[in-house]
C-alpha cells in the first residue's frame, strides 16, 4: 500500500497489466513520445516500445475503428480520446459499432477494449473541453461504463476492464488526476457493477461517482457538524448499474440526493430518482433530490464557470431540503 | 458520366486462368444472380424484411475480389453483402435463413442482410454505416503486423464511403503504419439516387489513395477476368510488401440502392447500356468462344444454380425463429447480461 495519485494509479494499472498479457496494448494521440496529454501513459514507451504504446493522427474515428478491429481480430487495446469531448468524433465508431458487434453477429464475437477519456469542467477550458458526458454513453447496451473517483478504484478497476471481454467506456476526470489516496501494490482488482459506501450514515443517502464523489464528502462532513449522518455511494460503475447497493441505503435513511457534475435533464440523478420510485418509494420520507450542473454551455470566465458547476452548498441544501 | 469501360483495363484475354477458375467464376457469379434475384422475390413476398441491398450487377466484382483471398486472409464489407459472403463461403442456405430472421442464419436472425458474419471463413461482417467499419479492417491489419503474421485484409465498400471522413482516416494510418489491407470500391457508380459526379470532387476514385501515397488502380468492374487480374496484383504487393493497395472496380447497380428504391433517378437507357456489357454474359461468350465450355455444359451448371438457390430457400423456410426469451441473449460476451 501506498499513498499515490490518481494519474500514477492509472499508469499502474496500465503497466501491470501491460507486463502480465502481451496482447495489451496503448494507442491515442500523444500518449507515447510526449507522455500523454494528462501524463497517465508516463515512461510507458519507454518500457513498452513503439509497437506496444501507439501514437496516432488526431483522428478519434479511426482511433477507436482501428481498436475495434484489433480487438475483434485477438488483442486488447486500450485506447485513449484525450477528453470526452472528442469522443463525439468517435460516437459511430463506440455506439454503431463497438457495442452492437457482439450482438447483431449472434453473440459469435466480443469487442475486449477499454476507451479512456477524462470529463468535467473547472479548468476554464470552455463550452468544447469541459463537458460531462458519461450518460450519453450509459444508455447504451452493449457498452460498460464505468468512472472511478478514487486512485485505488481508478487502478482496480482498469485492471478489471482490461481483462473484460466487453467494450469499456473507462471515463475519468481532469480534477481527479492529482488527487491521492491509498492504492494496494500489485494485484488490485475492483469489481465492474458494484458501487461502494463510501461514508456510512443514516440520516440520508447521497449518490454520486467521479470527481462530484469529493464534493459528496465534502458535504456529508458539514452535515455532520450539524448533526446529519449522511451515507455516501459512490456508484463507480454507471453501466451495469448496482441498484441494490442504492435501494438497501434509502430502505435505511429514507431520503435520498443525487449529485452528478452534468446537465441533470435525463441524466443519472434523473435515472436513479426514477429507480428509487420504481422499487423503494414507500421507504420514502421525502422526494427524492438532485444537484447537477447549470444547463449552460460551459463558460470561459472563471467567474461564470464556478457558478455552472455543483457546489458543496447545493449539496448541504439538497440534504437538507430532504429533511425539512 | 462514366461511359462503360471508359479508362479501364478491360483485357478480354483469359490467359494466366485455367479452365477450372473460370468455370467456378461462371457459376459463382450465376449463383449470386439467381440468389440475388430469388432475394428480390422473397422480399416482395414479405418473406423478408427491412432493408435489402442486393448485388446484381456486381458479380464480377464481387467473385473477381473474394476468390483472390487465402482462407486465413480477413474480409470485411458494407451492407451490400450477400453475394459477398456466399463467396466467401458463407453457404447460400445460411445467408438466405438470415434474412428470413432465423436461427439458423449467419447472425442467428439478430443482424439481417446489412449484418451477414461468417467466422469460420474470416468474414467478420457486414456493416450498415457508410464508412464505419473501414478503420475497423485497418484494425485487423495491425493485429496481424502486432502478431507478425502472415494474412491480409480485404475491405469491400461502394464509392459511397470514399467522401466519408472514416474512409480517409483509415487510408491515412493503413499507410502510414504500412498495414496489410487490400481497399476495393466497388463503384456501382451511385450513392443511393446520387451519381458519383455529382457527389465526388474527383471521379476516379482510385485517385484518392494518392492523398496518402497509396498505389492503387481502376479496372473494369464488369470483366471479372479482368478484375481477379487486378486483385491479384495488389494483394500478391499487399502479401509480399505489408503495405495497402485501393481498387476501384467500376460497375453498375441494376436495380435500385435498395428494394424500396425504383431508380427514377437515372434513365432506362443508362441501364441498357450496362446490361449490354453484362458480367455473366460476358464471360459466357468468351467460354464458348474459346471452347472451354459449351453452350450446353454452361446450360447444365445454371440448373445446377437454381437448384443450390432453391434448396437455400428450403433450409431458410425450414430453419427456426428464435424463442423471444432469447431477446437479451449476447448484447454482452458470453453468458453474461448486464
Amino acid at each position: 500500500m501506498a499513498v499515490i495519485t490518481y494519474r500514477e494509479a492509472l499508469n499502474q494499472a496500465l503497466r501491470e497489466e501491460m507486463s502480465r498479457d502481451e496482447t495489451v496494448f496503448i494507442l491515442g494521440e500523444d500518449v507515447g513520445l510526449f507522455q500523454g496529454s494528462y501524463r497517465v501513459t508516463a515512461n510507458l514507451l519507454q518500457e513498452f516500445g513503439e509497437k506496444r504504446v501507439k501514437d496516432t493522427p488526431i483522428a478519434e474515428g479511426a482511433i477507436v475503428g482501428v481498436s475495434i478491429g484489433a480487438a475483434l481480430t485477438g488483442l486488447r487495446p486500450v485506447a485513449e480520446l484525450m477528453t470526452i469531448n472528442f469522443s463525439l468524433l468517435a460516437m459511430d465508431e463506440i455506439v454503431n459499432h463497438a457495442a452492437k458487434i457482439s450482438y447483431m453477429f449472434g453473440g459469435q464475437v466480443s469487442v475486449p477494449l477499454v476507451i479512456r477519456t477524462p470529463e468535467g469542467g473547472g479548468f476554464q477550458l470552455g463550452a468544447q473541453h469541459s463537458q460531462t458526458l458519461d450518460v450519453w454513453y450509459a444508455s447504451v447496451p452493449g457498452l460498460v461504463v464505468v468512472a472511478p473517483a478514487t486512485p485505488a478504484d481508478a487502478k482496480g478497476m482498469l485492471k478489471t476492464s482490461i481483462r473484460d471481454d466487453n467494450p469499456v467506456m473507462f471515463i475519468e476526470s481532469e480534477g481527479l488526476y492529482n488527487t491521492k489516496g491509498d492504492v494496494p501494490d500489485g494485484e488490485h482488482l475492483v469489481p465492474i457493477g458494484k458501487a461502494d459506501v463510501k461514508r456510512p450514515g443514516k440520516d440520508v443517502t447521497i449518490v454520486s461517482y467521479s470527481k462530484m464523489l469529493l464534493l459528496a464528502l465534502d458535504a456529508a462532513e458539514a452535515l455532520a457538524g450539524e448533526g446529519i449522518e449522511a451515507e455516501v455511494i459512490d456508484l463507480r460503475s454507471l453501466r451495469p448499474l448496482d441498484t441494490g447497493t442504492i435501494f438497501d441505503s434509502v430502505k435505511k435513511t429514507t431520503r435520498a440526493v443525487i449529485v452528478e457534475e452534468g446537465w441533470r435533464s435525463y441524466g443519472v440523478g434523473a435515472e436513479i430518482s426514477a429507480l428509487i420510485m420504481e422499487n423503494a418509494f414507500d421507504y420514502l420520507d421525502a422526494p427524492v433530490q438532485r444537484v447537477g450542473g447549470v444547463e449552460v454551455p460551459m463558460p470561459y470566465s472563471k467567474v461564470l464557470e464556478t457558478a455552472a458547476m455543483p457546489n458543496k452548498q447545493q449539496v448541504v441544501d439538497a440534504v437538507k431540503g430532504t429533511i425539512g | 458520366m462514366e461511359k462503360p469501360g471508359e479508362q479501364a483495363i478491360s483485357r478480354n484475354e483469359l490467359e494466366g486462368f485455367d479452365k477450372t477458375l473460370l468455370l467456378r467464376f461462371y457459376h459463382d457469379m450465376l449463383l449470386i444472380r439467381r440468389f440475388e434475384e430469388k432475394v428480390a422475390e422473397m422480399y416482395t413476398r414479405a418473406n423478408i424484411g427491412g432493408f435489402v441491398h442486393l448485388n446484381i450487377g456486381e458479380e464480377a466484382a464481387v467473385v473477381g475480389s473474394v476468390t483472390a483471398l487465402e482462407p486465413e486472409d480477413y474480409l470485411f464489407s458494407s451492407y451490400r453483402d450477400h453475394g459477398i459472403a456466399v463467396e466467401r463461403g458463407a453457404g447460400a442456405g445460411a445467408v438466405m435463413a438470415e434474412l428470413y430472421g432465423k436461427v439458423e442464419g449467419t447472425s442467428k436472425g439478430r443482424g439481417g442482410s446489412m449484418h451477414l458474419f461468417d467466422l469460420q471463413h474470416r468474414f467478420l461482417g457486414g456493416y450498415a454505416i457508410v464508412g464505419g467499419f473501414i478503420p475497423i479492417a485497418v484494425g485487423a491489419g495491425l493485429s496481424i503486423q502486432y502478431r507478425g503474421g502472415k494474412e491480409i485484409v480485404m475491405a469491400i465498400f461502394g464509392d459511397g464511403a470514399t467522401n466519408i471522413g472514416t474512409f480517409h482516416e483509415a487510408l491515412n494510418i493503413a499507410q502510414l503504419w504500412s498495414l496489410p489491407v487490400v481497399f476495393i470500391i466497388v463503384n456501382n457508380q451511385y450513392g443511393m439516387g446520387t451519381q458519383v459526379s455529382r457527389a465526388s470532387a474527383v471521379t476516379e476514385l482510385w485517385r484518392k489513395g494518392c492523398a496518402y501515397g497509396m498505389p492503387g488502380e481502376r479496372v473494369d468492374g464488369m470483366d471479372v477476368v479482368a478484375v481477379r487480374r487486378a486483385v491479384d496484383k495488389a494483394v500478391s504487393t499487399v502479401r509480399e510488401e505489408r503495405k495497402p493497395v485501393l481498387i476501384e472496380e467500376v460497375a453498375y447497380r441494376y436495380r435500385g440502392h435498395s428494394m424500396s428504391d425504383p431508380a427514377r433517378y437515372r434513365s432506362e437507357e443508362e441501364v441498357q447500356s450496362w446490361k449490354q456489357r453484362d458480367p455473366i454474359d460476358n464471360l459466357a461468350r468468351r467460354l464458348v468462344d474459346s471452347g472451354l465450355a459449351s453452350q450446353g455444359g454452361l446450360e447444365q451448371m445454371e440448373q445446377g444454380v437454381e437448384q443450390e438457390v432453391q434448396s437455400a430457400v428450403e433450409f431458410a423456410e425450414k430453419g427456426s425463429f428464435p424463442e423471444p426469451s432469447t431477446l437479451r441473449d449476447h448484447i454482452y460476451a458470453g453468458e453474461e447480461d448486464r
